[in-house]
């Protein structure tokens, strides 16, 4: 596959003086582009629901949990990029489908005939398990900023799990109206969990400093099933769809999402309000 | 970790009790200090530093918060830049006292004492800031701001805020 980083190695000799240490300076800079992205375009998503949620309550809640999610992709981008002297808005408004390294998860569109509040409910269940566990190990990495990254990152989405799993026991065990659409919806979820822990073609030689995808598997599926359980619901036995975002593979809701994302900051590059 | 590390040496501590002036401005009843944000602060030549922790990863007042200790010392005749640190992790334990106090004057629950490893268990009642009653209850586990849940009070019947243990 040709080099789809093209914008992001056109500066890569320029260096800050917060750039990750040399000489993996480089490669942990594209790790940490992966895990700010998949954090940015769940924020993205969960952004749709402002002033859609089933009431206003949830509106607050899914608004606030995006804010803490852009949290943490303004911390893994603004590293990433001190590596290749670009910003966290370089990075996130004037990169095109292919240079963006998010997993196909967090891109799908919240429900796949418009918003779909199980569907969410259960994405974030997923999310937020694979949040945590991959940030509990990342708090422990040799590199110190994505360390202080996860660290404050891993507290946060505890809250995230924690509203999540109080959604899915509640539609699950609700109506029947309510565990029939949490079953359709994980049955549109589910064959695009499994590609949280396929291999991320970034960690290589980052041994102590990424956390390598496939050991989170365990924990984040045994995780999610102990509260679909709960829940009166089951993971279909589906295999997993190819997904391949770490590879800069998208579907095609994706270029919308960016396009929304995108737009005003390309309309009018360098306008602050 | 000190909760207030305001340190000893006398120009410093003007540095930092200028910075200390400096309120949120989501939670106006509270400074930096009180929040436990202001962590650090030291001189460069002449420009002061001041380091500061978000509460939340997210938290939109950062940026304002910037600007205020700035104008703060500048209000003094001093240049200063702010630098903005994740490590340690901002924990709810750093709130002062003081803090506490006028946060539940101001009608937001405070946050209990974390302790030492993960979010505490919810057990023990919240206390109404209006009235003063356990008899209260949940509404949502967000608020109008990452940091806070949505509380109602059984006895009195108002909503408040209550600052969430971090």
């Amino acid at each position: 596959m040709t080099d789809r980083l093209s914008l992001l190695q056109s500066n890569s000799s320029t260096e800050t003086p917060a750039a990750p240490a040399q000489p993996a300076a480089d490669a942990v800079a594209r790790y940490a582009l992966g895990l700010g992205d998949d954090a940015l375009v769940l924020a993205q998503r969960l952004g749709e629901w402002i002033s859609n949620a089933p009431e206003l309550e949830e509106d607050v809640a899914l608004g606030n949990i995006g804010l803490d999610l852009l949290g943490h992709a303004r911390g893994f981008l603004a590293y990433a990029g001190s590596a290749w002297g670009k910003t966290e808005d370089d990075l996130a408004y004037f990169r095109d489908e292919p240079e963006f390294r998010s997993r196909w998860l967090f891109e799908l569109p919240n429900g796949q005939s418009g918003l779909d509040f199980g569907f969410t409910i259960l994405r974030q269940l997923v999310a937020s398990l694979y949040f945590g566990a991959l940030y509990r190990r990342l708090a422990a990495s040799a590199d110190p900023s994505l360390a202080a990254i996860a660290a404050k990152a891993v507290k946060e989405v505890a809250y995230h799990a924690e509203h999540a799993t109080l959604w899915t026991l509640r539609l699950g065990l609700g109506t029947d109206e309510s565990h029939g659409r949490m079953t359709r919806a994980l049955a549109d979820l589910w064959p695009f969990v499994g590609e949280l822990f396929d291999a991320d073609p970034a960690t290589a030689g980052l041994d102590g400093i990424a956390v390598s995808p496939e050991s989170l598997r365990d924990e984040v599926l045994a995780g999610a099933t102990a509260v679909l359980e709960d829940a009166g619901l089951a993971a279909p036995q589906v295999p997993f769809a190819r997904g391949g975002g770490r590879e800069g593979w998208h579907s095609e809701q994706f270029g919308r999402l960016l396009g929304e994302m995108q737009v005003l900051a390309r309309a009018h590059p360098g306008a602050t309000w | 970790m000190q909760a207030r590390p305001r340190p000893a040496e006398p120009e410093l501590a003007d540095v930092w009790d200028a910075a200390a002036t400096v309120v949120d401005p989501e939670l106006p009843v509270l400074t930096i200090e009180d929040l436990g944000m202001l962590r650090r602060v030291r001189l460069d030549g002449d420009v002061a530093v001041v380091q500061i922790t978000p509460t939340y990863s997210g938290c939109p007042a950062v940026d304002a918060l910037r600007a205020d200790i700035v104008a703060a010392l500048a209000a003094r005749g001093r240049d200063a830049r702010v630098e903005v640190t994740l490590s340690p992790a901002w924990t709810t334990d750093w709130m002062s006292a003081e803090g506490r106090r006028k946060l539940e004057e101001f009608g937001i629950a405070p946050p209990r004492p974390r302790g030492a490893d993960g979010i505490v268990a919810l057990g023990l009642g919240i206390r109404c800031p209006q009235c003063g009653s356990l008899h209260t209850r949940e509404l949502s586990r967000y608020g109008s701001t990452s940091c806070k849940a949505l509380w109602q009070c059984q006895s009195c019947g108002e909503p408040f805020d209550r600052f969430k243990e971090l």
